[in-house]
């Protein structure tokens, strides 16, 4: 009997890729990234005059790259509360293309746990998310844990590093550590890509959104530039592979 | 070290309007079977996000164009991008595109 079971148990088991171990190792190489804007994010935030605290507490409770950065700006600046909450419901607002793109791999939950699922959600652990799906109809909420919660914490201890150190660092720039977030959008572009197998096609809508991108960015805001490129970089997408 | 009440109700308030559009569509999309038009329209959203995200990091400076400004950081773009594609590795990428960016500018700058 024990024996039986043992052998049932084996095939019932998650398979290793989807752990929440997993999920931490395929978090490491966004890392790297993630320090290094967290730790700029925390020097940012403490020259606009909060105190570390604060600044554990934005990165907790807010969690969010550029939104941190526009926030800590505003604050020092002298902003009201109702200008910053408003910018950075439109910083933020590109979250829902991500979450909505990644809720076909997410029908096996329940919407309370796709609530915990979309709550830590970045442009990074999507990045990482995206591509796992691209071999497979779901992904494991465990593993999707182990990503993002890894990426939380080393952004939250990036942050309050960057508050703490960031009073003796002068230049960051001088040792290119600045470029470790474009590389990091650069890496997953080519990943994304790469995995799906339609080359041509998703580098003309990479190349449209771009264009538009940048465009809309001048004439409205940067936050705005990327809704604007996605939806019609992704409609583009869509009417040619439907015309095909 | 303290926490003013004015911050707070920032930081409490920026979180909320995070938190809804982070949840919601997965919330609520995950209940039904989209139409194929949308999945396939979504199925381009990570394309479109990323490569709008990297011509704003590489093309832009303070909401302009800035071709000539970001000269090296477009130079450093090539071998990162050219890493990315023969190594499909996310860490080799970024090793790659910080140690490219401080080459160009030890030599440029």
């Amino acid at each position: 009997m024990g024996l039986s079971n043992a052998q049932i148990n084996t095939t019932t088991l998650p398979k290793v890729e989807d752990t929440f171990l997993q999920g931490v190792k395929e978090c490491l190489p966004t890392l790297l990234g993630y320090l290094s804007i967290g730790f700029a994010a925390g020097v940012v935030e403490k020259t606009a005059g909060l105190s570390i605290l604060e600044i554990a507490l934005l990165s907790f409770i807010l969690y969010a790259g550029s939104g941190q950065f526009i926030a800590a700006g505003m604050i020092g600046a002298g902003s009201s509360a109702t200008a910053i909450i408003i910018t950075i419901f439109f910083v933020n607002l590109r979250h829902i293309l991500l979450s909505a793109a990644l809720s076909p791999y997410f029908r096996h939950l329940t919407p309370i746990k796709n609530m915990l699922v979309g709550a830590l959600l970045t442009d990074e652990t999507f990045g990482v998310a995206i591509n796992k799906a691209a071999k497979r109809k779901q992904i494991s909420e465990k593993w999707m844990h182990g990503l993002n919660i890894t990426a939380y914490l080393n952004w939250v201890a990036a942050n309050v590093a960057g508050a703490y150190f960031g009073q003796w660092i002068s230049n960051p720039e001088k040792f290119g550590l600045d470029f470790a977030l474009p590389a990091m959008f650069i890496g997953l572009l080519v990943l994304t890509i790469a995995s799906r197998g339609k080359v041509k096609l998703d580098i003309i809508v990479g190349i449209m959104a771009i264009i538009i991108g940048v465009g809309a960015s001048v004439m409205f805001s940067a936050s705005i530039g990327v809704i604007v490129a996605t939806i019609i970089a992704s409609t583009i997408g869509m009417v040619i592979e439907k015309w095909k | 070290m303290e926490v003013r009440a004015g911050i707070l109700l920032i930081i409490l308030g920026t979180a909320i309007v995070t938190f809804i559009p982070r949840v919601l569509p997965l919330m609520i999309l995950t209940r039904f079977e989209l139409p194929e038009w949308a999945t396939r329209w979504l199925s381009f959203v990570p394309i479109s996000v990323m490569a709008a995200l990297v011509g704003q990091e590489l093309l832009m400076n303070d909401g302009e164009v800035a071709l000539t400004t970001n000269t090296v950081e477009i130079l450093a773009a090539l071998p990162t991008f050219l890493v990315a594609i023969k190594t499909k590795s996310l860490l080799a990428t970024v090793v790659v595109g910080i140690l490219s960016l401080m080459a160009l500018r030890f030599i440029f700058i």
